[in-house]
């Protein structure tokens, strides 16, 4: 049996109600699935022996701006053992912003979310310490989302008095 | 560095740097323990890197890194401008080896594309990674020592890395913020001065590498001062995401060349140089031997490197040769729809990563068939690397905090992006 068709199911055996959609481009696998089963998936993906993806090498999510389902947030996690490199992809609601973290699952996640928190607003529930990674922490918008513009607002940043 | 009150420090950092347990409360904790502020601006710190360290006396009980005095919003950049524009951008991502981003952004788009280099081309893209992670190896270890207080080294080092300037130079008339690359090949094909120059500096490297190891290598107070500090286990510098030298001194054995080879990485003979220790001492180590591979990779790219074009001769994907522009009326069109419009790769999303001097530099981009990306995600290792720092200082000595910083070698221009 070749690896992905291994790791999708033993994803479907041992999630109870798991339904993922696969994509394939240029030889890499995407796999789209409920936000819900994040954490479960995760940790599934990071302790079967014959799985093992322990490095989480990126969080990240993508601005869909007109979809209904507005964001998307990517992991990409890849595994040392067989070599292998697989994407995560949940879809996230404009008005539910918010996704469990994984940061328990990977430490590498703690700050790769923070940095996705900061760029889109997407919360992370349970998330440790879920600060701004880049901005001021009293910055009011979110630079990566669609509707920020190329050239910044003015004034969102205040200068130091003289 | 001066001492801090609870009015110059971010309500929100505070608690951070407080989640740590120690023997004294929060609330007595800013008058018996200090909180002290290194950097923004510190030459210690390799840029704008700012730690804000709890002082238990003199040892640290916890760390927070603050990132983002560097953030120049390159990701936002992307999304508006074409690949092509882009490729300049990535010279200031790690500003030590900006050659070896190139090639990781062209490669990128090659693989979004579907296209590839011709053989020559993906040889030469291979010397100048080779080159470039050896003056970053070079720049990485002259700092490092000179942090710890063995000034002579950085001297040494630099003038090492200064010949590969000069090679530089030859190859595409710029000495640091080479944009040498195209989608589909390079800008020109490499001269035979360069090549000769190239000979030239590898026959003397290894001499003059082995001076700088005498200098420290036998330093009874640069070994004392990076022994033992730091260390991270390997099962803990997979779990922060560590890559790079980084984690090879760590003894995990993973490199991007041997696990997902590209270019031609399959064909090369060279061995993943890796460490046990997982202390600042094997990071060093494992710098030293990696830059000796390099430059034993780089003689067999000199002696395998075939003759024949150094860019793909395709139309609407590729920009066709400059003196062909002014004399032919396709590749005219051309060239203006490439400029105008961009190369609309087809719709679709691809992660592309190589092993950089400090560790995986992955670009994730999601393309929606127009001329420009839709999302480009910059994974660099120096951000990553980062995270490791709280856990390597708690319960070192203050002085010990450039030893760690200095041993992870971020380059902030690619940890803010």
């Amino acid at each position: 049996m070749e690896f992905k068709e291994l790791l999708v199911d033993k994803l479907k055996d041992q999630v109870p109600g798991f339904e993922c959609t696969e994509e394939e481009f240029r030889g890499e696998l995407s796999l789209t699935f409920d936000k819900r089963d994040i954490v479960k998936v995760c940790e599934i993906l990071k302790n079967d022996p014959e799985l093992s993806f322990d490095l989480c090498e990126d969080v990240t999510a993508i601005d869909w701006a007109k979809r209904t389902l507005r964001y998307t947030v990517v992991y990409h996690i890849f595994s040392l053992k067989n070599k292998f490199r697989v994407r995560l992809k949940c879809n996230i609601d404009e008005e539910d912003c918010a996704i469990d973290t994984v940061s328990s699952v990977w430490k590498s996640a703690d700050w790769a979310e923070r940095e996705t928190y900061d760029m889109y607003g997407i919360q992370f529930n349970n998330h440790p310490d879920l600060r701004r990674m880049y901005m001021p922490e009293d910055f009011e918008y979110y630079p990566l989302r669609k509707d920020f513009p190329l050239m910044g607002i003015p004034g969102s940043l205040p200068l130091p008095k003289k | 560095m001066e001492k801090l009150t609870k009015d110059d420090i971010h309500p929100k950092i505070l608690e951070a740097l407080m989640r740590t347990e120690s023997r004294y409360t929060v609330e007595d904790a800013l008058e018996n323990e200090m909180i002290l502020n290194m950097g923004p601006q510190h030459p210690a710190t390799h840029g704008v890197l700012r730690l804000l360290l709890r002082l238990d006396g003199e040892t640290i009980v916890a760390c927070v890194p603050e990132l983002g005095y560097l953030h120049r919003g390159y990701e936002k950049m992307a999304e508006n401008m074409s690949f092509y524009e882009f490729i300049p951008h990535t010279d200031r991502l790690d500003y030590l080896a900006p050659l070896s981003n190139n090639v990781a952004w062209v490669l990128a788009v090659e693989k979004l594309t579907g296209i590839e280099a011709p053989p020559r081309a993906q040889y030469i893209r291979m010397l100048i990674c080779e080159l470039s992670r050896i003056a970053s190896h070079l720049v990485a270890i002259g700092a490092f020592a000179m942090d710890v207080g063995a000034m002579t080294v950085l001297l040494w080092t630099f003038r090492e890395r200064e010949k590969i300037l000069d090679i530089w130079d030859i190859l595409c008339g710029a000495r640091f913020t080479n944009t040498y690359t195209r989608v589909g090949g390079v800008a020109n094909d490499i001269q035979p001065e360069a090549l000769a120059k190239v000979n030239w500096f590898i026959d003397q490297f290894d001499d003059n590498l082995k001076e700088c190891e005498q200098l420290l290598n036998k330093n009874r107070i640069f070994i004392e001062r990076l022994d033992g500090v730091g260390i991270v286990s390997a099962k803990d510098a997979i779990d922060l995401g560590l890559t790079g030298p980084t984690l090879r001194g760590s003894g995990v054995e993973y490199d991007l060349r041997r696990a997902k080879p590209y270019l031609f990485y399959n064909e090369m003979d060279f061995n993943v140089i890796t460490y046990k220790e997982g202390d600042c001492l094997a990071r060093y180590f494992v710098r030293i031997d990696e830059a000796r591979e390099s430059a034993k990779m780089v003689r067999q790219i000199l002696s395998k490197m075939p003759q024949g074009e150094v860019r793909l001769n395709s139309a609407k994907k590729v920009l066709p040769n400059k003196a062909e522009v002014y004399t032919k009326m396709e590749e005219l069109i051309q060239d203006f729809m490439i400029v105008n419009f961009g190369i609309n790769p087809p719709a679709g999303e691809i992660y592309s990563a190589i092993e950089n001097p400090k560790g995986e530099l992955g670009f994730y981009i999601v393309s929606k068939g127009e001329g420009h990306p839709w999302k480009c995600k910059i994974r660099s290792p120096s951000f990553c690397n980062c995270q490791g720092l709280p856990l390597m200082m708690k319960g070192h000595m203050v002085s010990d905090v450039v030893a760690i910083v200095g041993s992870i070698d971020p380059v902030m221009g690619e940890a803010d992006k």
